[in-house]
């Protein structure tokens, strides 16, 4: 690994924020070349050819995606920009946009070209709102130098942009309840079909994409499809943003290119540099709170004791038995002072406060995990509560509109697979649990006293 | 989830919309097509929250009135978002962040402390009427917690001697 970076290559230069140094070192070329001496579809055909894959999570194919947007005669079609990063653990958006906001600014200019978009919206978390800013000035300097507004580079074409803010709800960056929350609504998600493709904001055929990326949209477009694609391992291309956190020496947002290997990252130099206070890795979420969770043994090395990679497919080798996902980039790690238990609680917490209500299963489901699980953590529960997470899980999972109940379901069912004797010891036990230091010792009970 | 709450007695609490903030209202609206300016609905209530400090129900009346939407869609779009609050808050909302990679870097012990030396517990507002404490979840910054955030500012890598230090910041420019 070399680690090249494709998009925080320039962010220790100092003033990169500013329209001004951005431009000298080289930015905004990826628009003058597409305006230029590329059409919208050589540009989208750039981007299939790069096998730039969803950065916010899911992983879908971008170039698939901009493929199937509708274009009848004489309907507005938008590009919109999902900066409502909300998935615990995962914060890289923030770090790219408070830093070199002009590299979103400049992606979205490209990929709004790329889909024919003459307005695209930029929806950002509430609580970002100092970046709000940031990209709004940002914005307003690439008007004045001619990057925005009508005729572009004397191209011919026009595009605004818009910034919008969210109100504090995690459901909005699933990307239909995203679109209802810009139409000024409460953030229900849509059933799909139809697809935003088809009818997105207003009803007309939207795209939405993560920040990271759009953003990845301009060394495609610079370098070439075909660039972008010889970087990484098989179908995971390119580099990805990862916020890590935790327990952690160096937590941060690092970019790395596909393929790293998730002993590196955590332990090597020029990354996480291990775990904090000398402390043992006791548990991993690769991917942001939504994915499994990997016990220490799994973390580095797959089922088959092959080496663990931070792509798409080795992160989820073993599927949900002993696998997890990328997800988000958002990479949590515990120590050995960790519990699982009360970790496992709290998301659930997360999840049933974030529910939108419009689902019974996950409305109710997420309610009653976190009763369960508040009353395991905290030494009142029963042996059977870890059968009946098990079904309430089976009842939220694949029952509802959006997948946040898929989300809230699937951490439960993986630290129960996982810590299952952690949360037996929580009702055998709840004196010795409250005390937690326990994670990675072999004999649990007789450690107590 | 939220649910409304009834604020009846709040009711009479009239709001008024500078001429400045009317201004930044108008160039909310222009942003979006002609007909879609319901768009603008959450840009303008973190306006009118910035102004007033939470949002009372007359104000929500008004953003209907500018927007030319029935008071009920605005009402429930303020009830769904929880950066909205629709009862009277102290001066500075410290909203702490509650998630799991916060919880890991001891945030349970920063809101404890918190509560400890404002003498108040998490939902309350200090007899002085400064603070209001309140506890949110994942606000992004999991790889500087703990933290909390307070009038769109984030005071990371919070330790409880940084927390006393905020305090006594907050009250000494509160004089």
């Amino acid at each position: 690994m070399s680690g090249k970076k494709l998009l925080l290559e320039n962010i220790e230069i100092p003033g990169i924020e500013t329209f001004e140094i951005y431009r000298k070192s080289g930015g905004y070329a990826s628009v003058e070349k597409a305006l230029k001496t590329m059409s919208p579809d050589a540009v989208v055909e750039e981007v299939k050819k790069s096998g730039l894959r969803g950065r916010g999570g899911a992983g879908f194919s971008t170039g698939l995606k901009w493929s199937f947007l509708a274009k009848p005669e004489g309907v507005p079609r938008y590009l919109v920009c999902n900066a409502d990063e909300s998935e615990p653990g995962t914060f890289k958006d923030r770090y790219l946009m408070e830093k070199i906001p002009h590299l979103l600014i400049e992606g979205m200019i490209t990929a709004s070209y790329a889909l024919g978009a003459n307005q695209s919206f930029i929806y950002i978390r509430g609580e970002y709102m100092w970046i709000l800013r940031i990209l709004q000035q940002a914005i307003a300097e690439a008007h004045q130098h001619g990057f925005l507004g009508k005729n572009i580079l004397g191209s011919g074409y026009d595009l605004e942009l818009v910034v919008a803010p969210g109100g504090g709800a995690y459901i909005c960056g699933e990307e239909t309840a995203l679109l209802e929350s810009l139409e000024g609504k409460r953030g229900n998600p849509r059933m799909k079909p139809p697809f935003p493709a088809v009818k997105g904001l207003w009803g007309c055929p939207t795209v939405v994409n993560n920040v990271e990326t759009i953003a990845a949209v301009v060394p495609i477009v610079n370098h070439g499809g075909e660039h972008y694609a010889s970087i990484g391992i098989g179908k995971s291309t390119g580099t990805k943003l990862i916020s890590a956190c935790g327990n952690l020496v160096r937590p941060g947002v690092y970019e790395i290119e596909m393929g790293l290997s998730v002993e590196e990252f955590i332990y090597g130099d020029n990354y996480c540099r291990g775990i904090a206070n000398g402390k043992k890795l006791k548990a991993c979420v690769p991917g942001g709170s939504s994915v499994p969770i990997l016990p220490h043994y799994l973390v580095c090395k797959t089922e088959a004791g092959q080496d663990r990679l931070m792509t798409y497919e080795s992160l989820a080798d073993g599927g949900f038995k002993s696998g997890s996902m990328l997800g988000s980039g958002g990479f949590i790690v515990f120590d050995e002072d960790q519990c699982v238990v009360r970790n496992t609680w709290n998301f659930a917490r997360f999840y049933a406060h974030e529910s939108c209500g419009q689902c019974s299963p996950c409305r109710e489901g997420t309610g009653w995990m976190e009763k369960v699980l508040n009353r395991l953590e905290h030494g009142h529960g029963n042996l059977r509560d870890i059968d009946l997470l098990a079904d309430i899980n089976k009842k939220i999972e694949g029952n509802t509109i959006c997948p946040l109940g898929d989300a809230a379901a699937w951490p439960v069912a993986a630290a129960i697979r996982h810590f299952r004797d952690e949360f037996e010891w929580h009702v055998k036990e709840p004196q010795g649990a409250q005390k937690r230091n326990y994670g990675m010792i072999e004999e649990k009970s007789t450690t107590l006293a | 989830m939220k649910t409304h709450t009834d604020t009846s007695n709040k009711y009479s609490e009239k709001f008024e919309f500078s001429p400045e903030s009317l201004a930044k209202v108008n160039d909310l609206i222009a942003q979006y097509p002609e007909g879609k300016q319901k768009s603008a609905i959450l840009a303008i209530l973190h306006l009118v929250q910035e102004e007033n400090g939470w949002l009372t129900i007359n104000a929500m009346d008004q953003v209907a009135v500018i927007l030319g939407i029935k008071p009920i869609e605005v009402y429930e779009v303020v009830t769904f978002y929880t950066m909205f609050h629709i009862e009277p808050v102290g001066k500075h909302v410290w909203e702490v962040c509650r998630t799991g990679p916060c919880m890991l870097v001891g945030s349970d012990k920063i809101i404890e402390h918190i509560e400890k030396r404002l003498d108040i517990k998490v939902g309350e507002t200090s007899a002085d009427g400064l603070f209001t404490l309140k506890t949110v979840e994942c606000l992004g910054a999991c790889g500087y917690g703990p933290m909390f955030q307070c009038k769109g500012k984030n005071y990371e890598h919070l330790t409880t001697e940084k927390v006393d230090e905020l305090i006594e910041q907050f009250r000494n420019e509160a004089k």
